[in-house]
């Protein structure tokens, strides 16, 4: 059974294209055929992240419009067996693709993977709605920052206002030690605000802007922190009900707690 | 375990006022209540009401707020009203 999820956020810069790369890998990696589909057109930016714009023929208006099938367009990822990505386009309108052309397109993938990942503009116009529109599940990546959670909030209502109820907070870049002396949002706070399940926790990492100057995916590097946090993630997505990540394991309070036998 | 910083008190943390903002601003951005829509709603309240009672203007508080929904648990929206009255008309 195959399942097409959206990667959405509402605010920009809060780490949907990082999102979308990670959890395509982590789901290929974990032996799944993935496809993702970068749907912001006119501001290309997984082919990038993912390390695959050098071989970018097609694109996705190429595919709605029938200019090429979906199988031509796709990019094969050499190194991950199974990881297959649809580029935006970069020149065109961000009109040039309609909400039925995007079911469409969802609905034929659906034969050929077991995960369709979506990357979604920012935003909530045409690039939003032609993103959610063949999704079953949704993915809404926030950061525990008030501008962050707000937009959260406002794609919570859009999404169940379009008739996708299953839909999980993805909380991203966390600090646990700014959590830990009250200046930062807790996950527990997050969820509290929002009332909508969560699929999982990515702690803030410089390891992220490493692997993405590098094209590789923090979720591959087992030293990452927040490879950890995507690794859970495609977990849980694929039915494996892992634990959250301990963030203060790895302080040297948390140590020291689980040093005392303390529970946290 | 004992909290320290409490019993010395403490600085207020700024994610409780991240928190407490953000609870609020969705109040409204979920009834979708714009400040003209509000004073709208005002205005009708005080012609009602001004039938059968003098009502005065000033110290008037008509706000859309969060209550506890029926579940006890999850919160909904709220119109609450402060309304102060001068006289009761008699008829």
């Amino acid at each position: 059974m195959s399942e097409v999820i959206v990667i959405t956020s509402g605010k920009g810069g809060v780490g949907k294209t990082t999102t979308t790369a990670n959890i395509g890998v982590g789901l290929s990696k974990l032996g799944k055929k993935v496809i993702m589909i970068d749907t912001d057109i006119g501001l290309r930016n997984l082919d990038v992240v993912l390390g695959l714009e050098n071989r970018i023929v097609y694109d996705l208006v190429d595919v709605v419009t029938g200019v090429c099938e979906p199988k031509k367009a796709a990019i094969k990822d050499k190194r991950f067996n199974g990881l297959f990505l649809i580029p935006a386009a970069q020149t065109k309108d961000k009109d040039a693709v309609s909400v039925e052309q995007m079911k469409e397109l969802c609905d034929k993938l659906r034969e050929d993977y077991d995960f369709i990942l979506i990357d979604c503009p920012a935003g909530i116009e045409q690039g939003f709605k032609n993103a959610i529109a063949g999704a079953d599940k949704a993915l809404i990546v926030t950061t525990p920052e008030v501008s962050a959670v707000r937009d959260a909030d406002r794609i919570v209502g859009l999404l169940e206002a379009n008739g996708i109820d299953d839909h999980y907070a993805l909380i991203n870049r966390i600090r646990p030690d700014m959590v830990k002396r009250g200046d930062m949002l807790s996950v527990d706070d997050v969820i509290e605000v929002l009332n909508i399940d969560l699929i999982g926790i990515v702690p803030d990492d410089q390891d992220i802007i490493v692997s993405t100057n590098k094209g590789e995916p923090a979720v591959i590097n087992p030293k990452s922190l927040a490879g950890q946090g995507y690794r859970n993630i495609t977990e849980r997505l694929t039915g494996n009900n892992v634990p959250l990540m301990d963030l203060d394991g790895n302080s040297f309070f948390g140590r020291i707690k689980k040093l005392f036998g303390k529970k946290q | 375990m004992l909290d320290l910083s409490k019993i010395f008190g403490r600085k207020p943390r700024s994610k409780d006022a991240a928190k407490d903002r953000l609870k609020l601003v969705l109040v409204h951005d979920r009834a979708n209540v714009s400040p003209e829509f509000l004073q709208k709603i005002k205005d009708e309240i005080m012609q009602v009401l001004a039938k059968y009672m003098d009502v005065s203007d000033e110290g008037l508080d008509i706000n859309v707020t969060t209550a506890q929904g029926e579940d006890g648990k999850s919160r909904v929206p709220a119109i609450t009203a402060n309304i102060p009255i001068k006289s009761i008309k008699q008829k």
